[in-house]
């Protein structure tokens, strides 16, 4: 078996492949249903009713989306210029734990100074994790997937160290969980009475900024060059080094506002479990967008829509909700073959 | 001085050889699927399945032996859909190995919560038992440590021979070398690259399934959701801190496992107690970075590692 590109795929290949994926995977997730006993039609519309079917369900999905925004685009703008950044988790915990240090009566300023100034910060921090392993890339030539897939378990424990220490909340009954975030330092919601915070919007408009960088600047091209082939860039006087460590810093700091946002828009304080590993369905949102960072946002929603549809669903039809994390794996990998078939055909010989 | 005692004393050494048997599993079979040129990053899942798999087996009443079969026949399940995805279809090995990591992870979960809904602590299982070889454990130091291990810890030495000797010593490891170093070479040869990855992924995915079975098997006798901890990350690391040698991997392993037992005993100690024990945690994860840093510059990487190779295309 061998594959040869195709110059013009039709139509038919380009939306058909990519809808063959999705069914494959609503396949896959029929059977699992099936296996635990449930009815697959009356899962899957659980699922659906629980993700989208009503005011709250929307908004949920809308707030648990707002941190894969931003991971995603991490590791969307991260993987263009074949940067492997894995470790988007670290970042997110690096920008909570800024925002819990900043937030909570360190700087006596108004709102409107506060936030900005601790949203600054918190990507400093995200951005600075990732200059680690990004220089050791450039400098040493270690390979960044694994010391920032490690770095995940490093953070998670200094996280742990600084919950049961220095920021331990005295008032949290022994609890490790931080001390809670000022008045001033929370963002507010978008509407009175409406359950959805200000991070949503700070989320489109980091997709939208990532969008122009992306389309309409000079860093941006570099950064498609540099993903293409480095070598070829490298010739044509692209400065592939410098052109990587502004994307790890841009990278590290867009992961570190999930974590800004989840304590300063929605939990109010930083415990352990602040990421349920949205730092690694960052990955999956980042790939079913093709790394466009506009498509972050439609798939982030799609797949915080897949987690929140699953929990509800679980609660009703009893299929375990880890179905939400295997239906998410198996779109992951059927989409990326689906995007291979479009470009090429198979020759059985 | 605690120090001292700690590296004299023969449980010490013991129990670095039992830490470092589900790594030398795991670290020999990522170093045949990268020998012969795909990087398999779905390691820490398939480490999560076979422990899984291993486990379920004996706590439905199978024999150990056939636990350790279900999880290497389950890690080689998923080998083959890496192989197939990496290898024919050329795609990118970051990211199929992601998602098999999280496929299988979740696969493990998501079975372990219909066989037992509404467990909070896990059955324990009956594991392997210590087998003291005759003569060589009344040696001090090292009979302990070496000779009075699991079954499943004697595999693992074994398996280093074994890797060793197939990549080395035979006409297989030879062609599969070279598909990892110059697969048009191979191909010239008349050998299929595309078989040679693909088996060396699946082989090299169970063995990465018993690693993980070690754990619940040999080491804890329990399934926990994340009982594999990174290790299967530590195990990419120590390939390449072996410049993609066997035996130097192995000792890598041994070195690192030393390491991680070093400081379980080092937080006992008076001055241990006083620090957090974080600190302590992160020392695996550390070296393993530092091992990166320290090898990167002097390891021969497989020329043709993460390079597809599509038939009759230069």
């Amino acid at each position: 078996m061998r594959l040869e590109p195709i110059a013009n795929p039709t139509r038919l290949r380009l939306v058909g492949l990519p809808v063959a994926a999705l069914a494959l995977t609503v396949l896959v997730a029929s059977l699992l249903a099936l296996l635990a006993g449930a009815n697959p039609f009356a899962t899957l519309g659980l699922i659906l009713e629980g993700a989208a079917g009503s005011k709250f369900a929307l908004l949920e999905t809308l707030n648990r989306a707002t941190p894969l925004i931003f991971t995603g685009l991490a590791v969307a703008v991260a993987f263009r210029a074949k940067l492997w950044n894995i470790g988007a988790e670290a970042q997110l915990y690096a920008g909570a734990v800024v925002t819990v240090l900043l937030g909570t009566g360190a700087l006596p300023l108004p709102s409107v100074l506060l936030i900005p100034v601790i949203a600054v910060a918190a990507m400093i921090a995200g951005a600075l994790v990732l200059l680690g392993p990004v220089l050791l890339k450039t400098r040493a030539g270690v390979d960044e997937v694994v010391t920032t897939l490690l770095f995940n378990f490093i953070m998670l424990l200094i996280v742990s160290m600084l919950l049961e220490g220095p920021m331990k909340d005295p008032m949290g009954m022994g609890w490790p969980k931080s001390a809670a975030l000022d008045k001033a330092a929370r963002l507010p919601r978008i509407a009175e009475g409406l359950r959805l915070h200000w991070g949503f919007g700070l989320a489109l408009l980091a997709a939208v900024g990532v969008w122009v960088l992306q389309t309409r600047t000079t860093l941006g091209f570099e950064i498609r060059a540099v993903g293409q082939n480095a070598q070829a860039a490298r010739f044509a006087g692209v400065p592939v080094n410098q052109v990587l460590v502004k994307t790890a810093l841009l990278s590290g700091g867009l992961a570190a506002l999930a974590g800004f946002s989840e304590v300063a828009g929605l939990k109010g304080n930083l415990t352990l479990d602040l990421s349920p590993g949205f730092g690694y369905t960052g990955i999956i949102v980042a790939m079913l967008a093709l790394l466009n960072p506009l498509g972050v946002v439609l798939s982030a929603i799609f797949v915080a829509g897949v987690f929140v549809g699953a929990d509800s669903m679980s609660r009703a039809a009893g299929v375990p909700t880890y179905i939400a994390d295997i239906l998410l794996a198996t779109a992951l990998l059927t989409m990326v073959l689906a995007l291979r078939l479009t470009r090429a055909r198979i020759h059985w010989r | 001085m605690e120090l001292f005692e700690i590296l004299l004393s023969a449980s010490f050494w013991a129990a670095a050889v039992r830490i470092a048997s589900p790594l030398i599993f795991a670290t020999m079979g990522e170093l045949i699927c990268e020998r012969a040129g795909v990087l398999n990053l779905g390691i820490e899942g398939i480490m999560v399945i076979g422990a899984f798999a291993g486990w379920m087996t004996v706590y439905q009443g199978g024999g150990l032996w056939m636990g350790v079969g279900v999880a290497m026949l389950s890690g080689m399940g998923f080998g083959l859909l890496h192989a197939t995805l990496t290898v024919p279809f050329g795609l990118s090995q970051h990211v199929v190995g992601l998602g098999i990591t999280l496929l299988a992870t979740s696969a493990s979960s998501f079975a372990y919560r219909l066989v037992l809904p509404e467990v909070t602590s896990p059955p324990k299982i009956e594991p392997f038992q210590i087998i003291e070889i005759p003569v060589l454990s009344d040696l001090p130091l090292i009979g302990p440590a070496l000779f009075q291990q699991t079954a499943l810890t004697y595999l693992a030495f074994a398996m280093i021979l074994i890797v060793g000797l197939v990549l080395y010593r035979t006409p297989l490891g030879l062609a599969l070398r070279a598909a990892g170093e110059n697969p048009a070479a191979v191909e010239a040869q008349g050998l299929s690259v595309t078989a040679l990855r693909m088996g060396a992924v699946v082989v090299g995915s169970g063995l990465m399934a018993v690693g993980g079975a070690f754990l619940t098997m040999s080491a804890f006798s329990s399934f926990f959701f994340d009982m594999v901890n990174g290790r299967g990350w530590v195990c990419i690391a120590l390939v390449v801190f072996g410049a993609w040698r066997p035996g130097k991997a192995a000792l890598g392993a041994l070195l690192f496992a030393a390491f991680d037992a070093l400081q379980i005993r080092l937080q006992q100690t008076p001055i241990g107690a006083h620090l957090p024990y974080q600190i302590f945690l992160m020392v695996p994860y550390v070296l393993s970075i530092l091992a990166l840093i320290l090898m990167s510059r002097r390891a021969e990487v497989p020329a043709a590692l993460m390079v597809p190779y599509n038939k009759g295309e230069r």
